[in-house]
């Protein structure tokens, strides 16, 4: 069973590394919970984020919620904010969609141009 | 009904509380089988409603948000309830908070799963700041309780619950806490 006493170790191993990652700007990972993002599956794909940023450690990586981002029919949608470059809109995100946009455009630079909504209306005018 | 499981439309209405400025979000589920029956609620501190809102909020076609003018969360919570021979419970005071309930009888055909509870209160207390979280979950009698406020006073106040090693640990103790209880409901 979890103990709240694992807590204090936790805190302690993550006060070491807590001024390092406050120099670090930060990458916000924003998914859309409202009513049309949640009945279109944007729990699982939030959880995802979390768990993804969670078991890699990243640092400076913030997993944050919003309301209705207004596009209902293209939920779940999730915006990338990394500083310093334009915002990236990717939709109908699925979790299995997550270890990708994770690696290569939270760690690395690259978004993946095929999940973005530039593409996906491109493709489906 | 839009939402395929009951812990969906919890977290639905939980964002409402943030939206309204809450800073203690209490969710509830009560489930006893010996009288069929189950109840989830959501209470907050959060702005309120005034008597004109409280009466529009259940019609679909009143909603706060500024992208459309359509809202489903409330209305669909309310009919998903009392579809299944069960109650809808709403009362709110301006500046003092919104309680939102609703009943089901647990074996009715149409009533969804509860579903993954773990994953909502997760989702709600790990990726949102400044709001604290209680999750009560009874099951004929027992209960776990999962209180982010214990975990922030552990913490202290300079490591935020979206910190990867807590975010784990807090999925981890809320899958064991109510897996424990399950009634599997």
């Amino acid at each position: 069973m979890k103990s709240i006493q694992e807590l204090e170790a936790i805190r302690q191993k993550t006060l070491e590394t807590i001024n390092l990652r406050r120099e670090q700007t930060g990458t916000r990972v924003v998914v859309g919970m409202a009513t049309c993002g949640i009945a279109a599956g944007a729990r699982p794909v939030l959880t995802a984020f979390m768990d993804e940023v969670a078991k890699r450690n990243l640092q400076g990586v913030a997993v944050a919620q919003t309301g209705c981002i207004g596009v209902c029919r293209l939920e779940p949608i999730v915006e990338i904010y990394k500083p310093g470059e334009d915002k990236v809109t990717y939709v109908k995100v699925t979790p299995d969609m997550v270890g990708r946009i994770v690696t290569e455009h939270v760690v690395g630079d690259n978004p993946v141009v095929e999940y973005t909504i530039g593409y996906y209306e491109a493709k489906n005018k | 009904m839009i939402m395929k499981e009951l812990s969906l439309h919890l977290l639905d209405i939980a964002q409402n509380s943030i939206s309204a400025g809450a800073k203690l979000v209490e969710i509830t589920v009560e489930v006893d089988h010996a009288r069929d029956w189950m109840r989830c609620e959501v209470k907050d501190d959060g702005r309120g409603m005034d008597a004109d809102l409280l009466k529009k909020v259940t019609d679909p076609f009143t909603t706060t948000r500024k992208t459309r003018s359509v809202g489903l969360g409330i209305p669909f919570f309310k009919e998903g309830a009392e579809g299944c021979a069960g109650t809808f419970e709403l009362e709110s005071t301006p500046g003092a908070g919104t309680r939102i309930a609703a009943s089901y009888r647990i074996s009715h055909i149409d009533r969804p799963p509860l579903g993954d509870m773990a994953d909502t209160i997760y989702g709600l207390a790990c990726s949102g700041e400044g709001v604290n979280f209680v999750y009560t979950y009874r099951v004929d009698g027992r209960a776990f309780v999962f209180d982010t406020r214990e975990i922030r006073k552990a913490l202290g106040d300079e490591i935020p619950l979206s910190t990867p090693q807590v975010a784990l640990w807090i999925r981890e103790s809320l899958i064991e806490g109510i897996t424990e209880l399950n009634g599997g409901v």
